[in-house]
């Protein structure tokens, strides 16, 4: 039998590592990693009879006394308190259904929602098609999860545009904000970087599309470990 | 002598009728990551066999009448498509299509941490481009590369082959006319690192002793085939060779 330790959660965001993929021992479910004893059980590892084994494609990291998987692709996984930007896809008399990009939509209540509605005019405060910046109030053990619109600075999105980062490179790419910042200076748009692996962009349209560009670029290397590196790079990368 | 219309298909010398030894397979090369909109998937040529796999998700689970409470369900869609064998396949499913399906998603719910993805799915596509002989096995092994190129935890990675029965000599992985004309097919699922067995099926008859000798020839066959599966998904990773 399989132990079970180290997967109670296996979203990428508990992944860590740094980000040089240079030297990176890729690593495929089922590889053995060594004796357990001694070590502590990362994201992506099982122990069983005494070995540790990966249970996810990705690369090896190995931290002090902690051996874990940094994916090479996963999906998002909602956690409580995440900043994400949703979509309505759904609306009922007294809540809404928001793709977050996970595997299950998720509610937003009226009671958390953006306004005040009536019951039965929840279509008139948010409709289906409608982006909202919201935050994981709270994810049950089903991976169903509530969110919320009650905080400060989240709110119905009405300019700008919604693109996609591929959610296992969240940790690498921004776990350092001087990227995210150059990214902002350089290309001169106000962005909001959610966790669920999608970010708002606003600006004049050549500075969006400088940034549409750059993303198209970072998501069509997005499964190449070695390419951390020049990912980082055209992310800062002072744009004429 | 054995089979239908006593067909030879192995000479004095122990060469089947396109070269290969007993106990050797075709030639085999596997791609991962050929599909980008899905979120893994593989391809596998096995001989002529020509077998891509395609996953998605994990995903909410539609209808809601499969959804596990504890666990995700592996939706697995084996196909072969119309033009892939010289005669015409009728598109959809049929009884043997729905069977393959079902010891597929037996033989990787094996190793596939469900548990993690209560009431979810995960969606594997089979689809069969040229089909030889071994398709099940090809199949199996394709989806088993997409599964781990879709990021989903998997304790370890499933590889088939068979192996059966010509003119009373027992040989590795069936070409078309073997399985045609052979006596015995007896494909196999194995963990490529703890070397459990997830998958077993066997049509014809094969005494103890010939079972044993597939057996071995299936299990021989599975580590230069694993070592591909894992050169596939590097390749597609930009990790180290």
């Amino acid at each position: 039998m399989v132990g079970r330790l180290g997967v109670e959660d296996m979203s990428d965001q508990n992944a860590r590592g740094g980000r040089d993929g240079r030297g990176t021992r890729l690593v495929t479910p089922g590889a053995l990693l060594g004796a357990s004893e001694g070590r502590r059980i990362g994201h992506g590892v099982v122990e069983n009879e005494g070995q540790l084994i990966a249970v996810k494609l990705g690369a090896l990291i190995e931290n002090e006394d902690e051996v874990s998987i940094l994916p090479s692709y996963t999906r998002y996984t909602p956690r409580p308190g995440d900043l994400i930007i949703g979509v309505v896809e759904a609306v009922q008399s007294n809540l809404w259904f928001l793709d977050i990009n996970a595997p299950f939509n998720a509610l937003l209540p009226m009671s958390l929602g953006p306004g005040k509605a009536e019951f039965g005019g929840a279509r008139n405060v948010l409709n289906v098609g409608n982006t909202v910046l919201c935050r994981i109030q709270e994810v049950d053990e089903t991976h169903s999860s509530v969110v919320t619109m009650k905080g400060l600075g989240l709110r119905r999105i009405d300019s700008g545009i919604v693109e996609e980062i591929p959610p296992h490179l969240m940790q690498s790419l921004f776990s350092d904000n001087n990227v995210l910042k150059s990214l902002k200076s350089s290309t001169d748009c106000r962005i909001i970087l959610a966790d669920n692996g999608r970010m708002w962009v606003d600006g004049d349209s050549n500075s969006m599309s400088n940034v549409i560009s750059k993303l198209e670029q970072i998501r069509s290397m997005s499964r190449d470990f070695s390419s951390l590196d020049s990912m980082v790079e055209i992310l800062q990368t002072e744009v004429h | 002598m054995g089979g239908y219309g006593d067909v030879q298909m192995i000479d004095d010398n122990g060469i089947r009728v396109d070269g290969r030894t007993a106990g050797e397979i075709r030639p085999v090369s596997i791609n991962a990551g050929i599909i980008p909109v899905a979120d893994g998937s593989a391809e596998v040529i096995w001989g002529t066999n020509h077998v891509i796999a395609a996953v998605y998700g994990p995903m909410e689970a539609h209808p809601r009448k499969i959804q596990k409470q504890d666990r995700a369900v592996l939706d697995v869609r084996y196909n072969m498509a119309p033009f892939s064998t010289t005669d015409r396949i009728r598109p959809g499913f049929n009884r043997r299509s729905r069977e393959i399906s079902k010891v597929t998603a037996e033989a990787l719910e094996s190793v596939v941490l469900t548990e993690l993805y209560p009431r979810s799915k995960i969606r594997v596509e089979i689809e069969v481009i040229t089909a030889e002989a071994g398709t099940r096995c090809a199949g199996i092994t394709a989806a088993s590369v997409a599964l781990a190129d879709a990021g989903i935890p998997m304790t370890d990675m499933v590889i088939s082959v068979a192996s059966g029965k010509i003119n009373g000599v027992v040989v590795c992985d069936l070409n078309k006319e073997e399985d045609n004309y052979g006596e015995a097919d007896l494909p196999m699922g194995v963990c490529a690192n703890s070397g459990e067995l997830v998958f077993l099926q066997m049509d014809g008859d094969l005494s103890p002793e010939e079972f044993q000798i597939a057996w071995d020839y299936n299990m021989e066959a599975i580590a230069p085939v694993h070592e591909m599966m894992i050169d596939a998904l590097k390749r597609s990773n930009g990790g180290d060779e």
